[in-house]
């Protein structure tokens, strides 16, 4: 795998994979560097999904500057790359009268950064928006949005991918030595040499940033839990429903968001801790969360919950001190030749698209290029059915019969959708590489019927048993056939005697 | 799509409920009887049950799962029974029009009467919400059934099971045969979930400790399961303080239960019993939606396939009287469920013949009676030495004692 590459990106979350996106425009040689078995594993395959307007960060920041910019063209990069999109809207809620004016403080706020629309709307308004929703008022955000965050991920680095980009996965970088035009990044299978490096390491940021010298930044890895509804109760509410955020806190508070999928989500927490990758869940905050969004939601039962999960903040600032740091976009003088991408967390999955712009001019100002013919414009991961007319289903059932199988009955997906996601650009092969490419095993029977038949598929495809792992890595399914059990046993037996 | 394909019976589901309804539908004189699977393979999970003691109400013997799935297979086939396999019922509409997808396409089908007999789901992880990371080796009972004794796949060598539901006890002993270690198994009730024939064969031959009272309260590992946290749990469910235990393991195996999968059944907005989550039905089987029927697990879990049988054959033949006739008998006689007992199926009965009811105690209880009673008289006393929350109980009342019956209405509960 040791090659010669105009630019590595380190890290392969929405950051890193819109950049890889936008140099696929251009003839580069690119790499992508992802520790994990697939991309989207950390942050940017945990989050809220939201397509933030910019109300909640400060006019003159980094952040601010790349929200506004990505949330413009968010929609058309959603459709261009065939990732579920939804202007939906936000409410910020105010629960009593007493944090009205809180919601007057924000208003003013997100004028100040050209969020349009904003109106104050009183509790009978907010009624007739959100009749489930209990608030004394709220500020009605229209532009607010929401996207599939990791088919969105796993898109920009599959389109990536095809126009030229080298993902190499299981790729922990361990060191990095050299400096502009001669990096080489030392990994587990072998060097990678680089002109220019992209830190886009998300939760290690501040790790890739020390191997090449630069120790001013600490991650405070902060752990956000969310739960998911049955996709059954997702018309509880039409747009999302934000609380005031909590001053000085961590995040913006437990809200309840739609996904385009039709679920509804809880959450996130906040909960610092000293492990990026520590991405339990607690009791402590699934009763927290049912308590919270109760509060806006009464209708909500634990009943309705299909399964919890976290998601990881790289912040910027301990807790100690609380709030949100700006983001880092920028090449610093102890180290040229590599653009640091530190304190990606809320709102970077609508900043992505503009910092992925930033990034790439960074790099033609470095490096000469020419256009790449093989760029794909535009991209569909695996063909969806489920939302289309029968009619289009019957013209897809005689082009493949595999468009008619139902395979993941709860998410309505089809034999042919995760055959492509099998066959997917990546060569991700993990267990997990399916489930988000296809959304086969996300419904409310988390896998009990169609898992096992995934995994006959995947087998069928190639991969022996006892190499199918999960998530890659050491999350294996399976330790071999029974036979194989049988015989271990045997052999032990035999031993002991 | 063409025009809609037009059936007598329309049978969802081609597990062991739906393959009784549709041989009964079809023997009773139902014409035209279209049985919907979506699987490879009728059965449901019978074909992956590879143990025996099956059949042994119907049969008189016992049969592993494979078997008996084959005698109501051939029984289907022999009467003409059209079986459409790899087939997803996607909607039903009250007027018994069902959309199906296959690969044959998007089809429509019009039914003089539709029987739901989708079966259940294993409740999950997420739905019981247990703590921790989210790593490879956890899995359901009867998905780790199909790996090992359909597709031969060990899912690991040293196992916990979580419920003592029947699946899970058959597992122990299955996984135990096949050469893992079960290190026990725990139940957060007091008293075991499975039947206590499957306690003595699958846990105690063994040696497999049975905690009751007991639960995970975390899962521990990043990639694979490295071991989970056991705790004693209060009479409220709520953790012991001071109990909590390490176990090492690399496979969490659940067996928390299990969930009618009724989302077709609530699209129709059918009246629904919060006590067994299925429909509310009358003698026939009928639910509130005009021809539309419902047996076997979807209606309630049942804990030997053989009952469900049963209570499948008199649902295929009321269907197709009712495709054939559009009468059924007048079920105005409610049926309430008293102090001590959870449900009391059928909902309403006509008093014009004999009812096999079932009913399940919400606590063990020996030496009681299950009484029968209206307008103060009571009608039918049973004896019951002994009752437990995972056995179903049947109890026959012949036509006769439905004489006295007081203002359409009959209690059913527990007494001294």
């Amino acid at each position: 795998m040791s090659g010669k590459f105009d630019v590595a990106i380190v890290g392969g979350g929405v950051v890193g994979c819109a950049i890889a996106r936008e140099l696929s425009r251009y003839q580069l040689k690119v790499a992508v560097l992802e520790r994990a078995a697939d991309v989207a594993r950390g942050t940017s395959g945990k989050n809220s999904g939201v397509v933030h307007t910019g109300i909640n960060v400060p006019a003159d920041s980094v952040k601010g500057k790349y929200n506004v910019a990505g949330a413009q063209f968010f929609e058309q990069y959603c459709a261009d790359l065939d990732v579920p999109f939804d202007r939906c809207g936000k409410v910020i809620v105010a629960l009593g009268e007493s944090e009205l004016p809180d919601l007057e403080a924000l208003k003013a706020k997100g004028e100040a950064i050209g969020v349009q629309q904003l109106e104050i709307i009183d509790r009978d308004t907010l009624k007739k928006m959100e009749p489930n929703i209990e608030g004394a008022g709220a500020l009605n955000v229209p532009t607010a949005a929401i996207a599939c965050p990791y088919t969105l991920n796993i898109a920009l680095a599959e389109s990536a991918a095809a126009g030229g980009v080298e993902f190499m996965l299981n790729t922990p970088v361990l060191d990095i030595s050299g400096e502009q035009d001669s990096f080489e990044i030392k990994t587990p299978n072998g060097t990678v040499s680089a002109s220019l490096i992209v830190n886009s390491a998300g939760l290690f940021a501040d790790k890739v940033a020390r191997m090449v010298g630069v120790t001013r930044w600490r991650i405070w890895p902060c752990r956000g839990e969310y739960l998911i509804l049955d996709r059954s109760k997702g018309d509880m509410i039409n747009s999302m429903v934000y609380p005031v955020p909590p001053k000085g806190g961590a995040g913006l508070g437990i809200h309840i968001t739609p996904t385009t999928d039709g679920n509804i989500i809880l959450g996130p927490s906040a909960d610092y801790t000293n492990d990026g990758d520590d991405v339990r869940t607690t009791a402590k905050v699934r009763r927290q969360l049912l308590a919270e969004a109760t509060e806006f939601l009464p209708v909500i039962s634990p009943r309705d919950v299909i399964t919890a999960y976290s998601g990881m903040r790289p912040k910027l600032v301990p807790s100690s001190v609380g709030g949100f740091g700006d983001f880092v976009v920028a090449e610093v003088p102890e180290a040229p030749g590599v653009m640091q991408l530190v304190g990606i967390e809320s709102p970077g999955l609508t900043a992505a698209p503009a910092i992925a712009e930033e990034v790439s001019k960074w790099v033609r100002e470095r490096l000469p290029v020419k256009k790449n013919p093989d760029f794909k414009k535009t991209w569909s991961s695996v063909r969806r059915t489920r939302e289309e007319e029968l009619g289009v289903i019957d013209e897809l059932v005689a082009e493949d019969p595999g468009y008619g199988e139902i395979m993941c009955r709860c998410e309505m997906i089809t034999r042919r959708e995760i055959i492509d996601s099998i066959n997917n650009e990546l060569n991700a092969t993990s267990v997990n590489a399916i489930k988000y490419r296809s959304r086969a095993t996300m419904g409310r029977c988390q896998g009990g019927f169609c898992g096992p038949r995934i995994v006959d598929l995947l087998i069928k495809h190639g991969g022996a048993p006892e190499s199918l792992t999960l998530n890659g890595g050491g999350s294996w399914m399976f330790m071999g056939s029974t036979e194989d059990l049988r015989a271990e046993r045997k052999a032990e037996r035999a031993r002991a005697k | 799509m063409v025009d809609p394909k037009l059936v007598d019976v329309a049978v969802i589901g081609g597990g062991p409920a739906g393959l009784a309804a549709a041989a009964e539908a079809k023997g009773a004189g139902a014409d035209r009887v279209v049985m919907i699977e979506r699987d490879e393979r009728v059965g449901g999970i019978l074909p992956q049950q590879i143990h025996d003691g099956f059949g042994t109400k119907v049969f008189k013997e016992a049969l592993t799962g494979p078997e008996y799935s084959a005698i109501y297979e051939a029984r289907v086939n022999e009467r003409g029974v059209e079986t459409w396999l790899k087939t997803t019922v996607t909607g039903l509409s009250r007027d018994r029009v069902l959309t199906v997808r296959s690969d044959r396409g998007v089809q429509t089908i019009k039914a003089g009467a539709v029987i739901l007999a989708m079966g259940c789901r294993e409740r999950t992880r997420g739905a019981i919400g247990t703590a921790g990371t989210r790593p490879a080796g956890v899995y359901t009972a009867g998905a780790v059934q199909y790996y090992m004794n359909v597709s031969n796949l060990a899912v690991g060598r040293k196992v916990v099971i979580l419920g003592s539901g029947d699946i899970g006890l058959i597992m122990a002993r299955r996984m135990t045969l096949e050469g893992a270690e079960v290190v026990c198994v725990a139940e957060i009730l007091p008293q075991p979930s499975g039947i206590a024939g499957n306690i003595v064969r699958c846990l105690e031959d063994f040696n497999i400790p049975l905690y009751l009272s007991t639960t995970v309260v975390e899962i521990h590992g990043k990639e694979r399961v490295t071991g989970v946290t056991l705790a004693e749990v209060g009479p409220r469910m709520g953790e012991k303080k001071g109990t909590r235990r390490f176990i090492e393991c690399d496979t969490l195996l659940l067996s928390v239960g299990l969930i009618p999968e009724t989302e077709l059944a609530n699209d129709l907005g059918l009246l629904m019993s919060p006590a067994t989550n299925g429909a509310i039905v009358d003698e026939s089987f009928h639910t509130s939606a005009p021809g539309i029927f419902s047996c076997g697990n979807v209606l309630q879990v049942h804990d030997v396939v053989d009952y469900a049988t049963l209570e499948a054959e008199k649902t295929g033949i009321a269907a197709a009287k009712w495709a054939m006739t559009g009468k059924l008998p007048d079920s105005k006689i409610n049926i309430t469920a008293g102090a001590g007992l959870r449900y009391v199926l059928p909902a309403t009965i006509s008093g014009e013949d004999a009812i096999d009811f079932t009913t399940r105690p919400w606590e063990e209880e020996h030496d009681k009676s299950i009484v029968f009673k209206s307008g103060g008289e009571v009608l039918r006393r049973l004896k019951m030495p002994h009752m437990e929350p995972a056995g179903m109980i049947r109890v026959r009342v012949g036509k006769g004692r439905f004489r006295h019956v007081a203002n359409n209405e009959i209690t059913v509960e527990v007494e001294d």
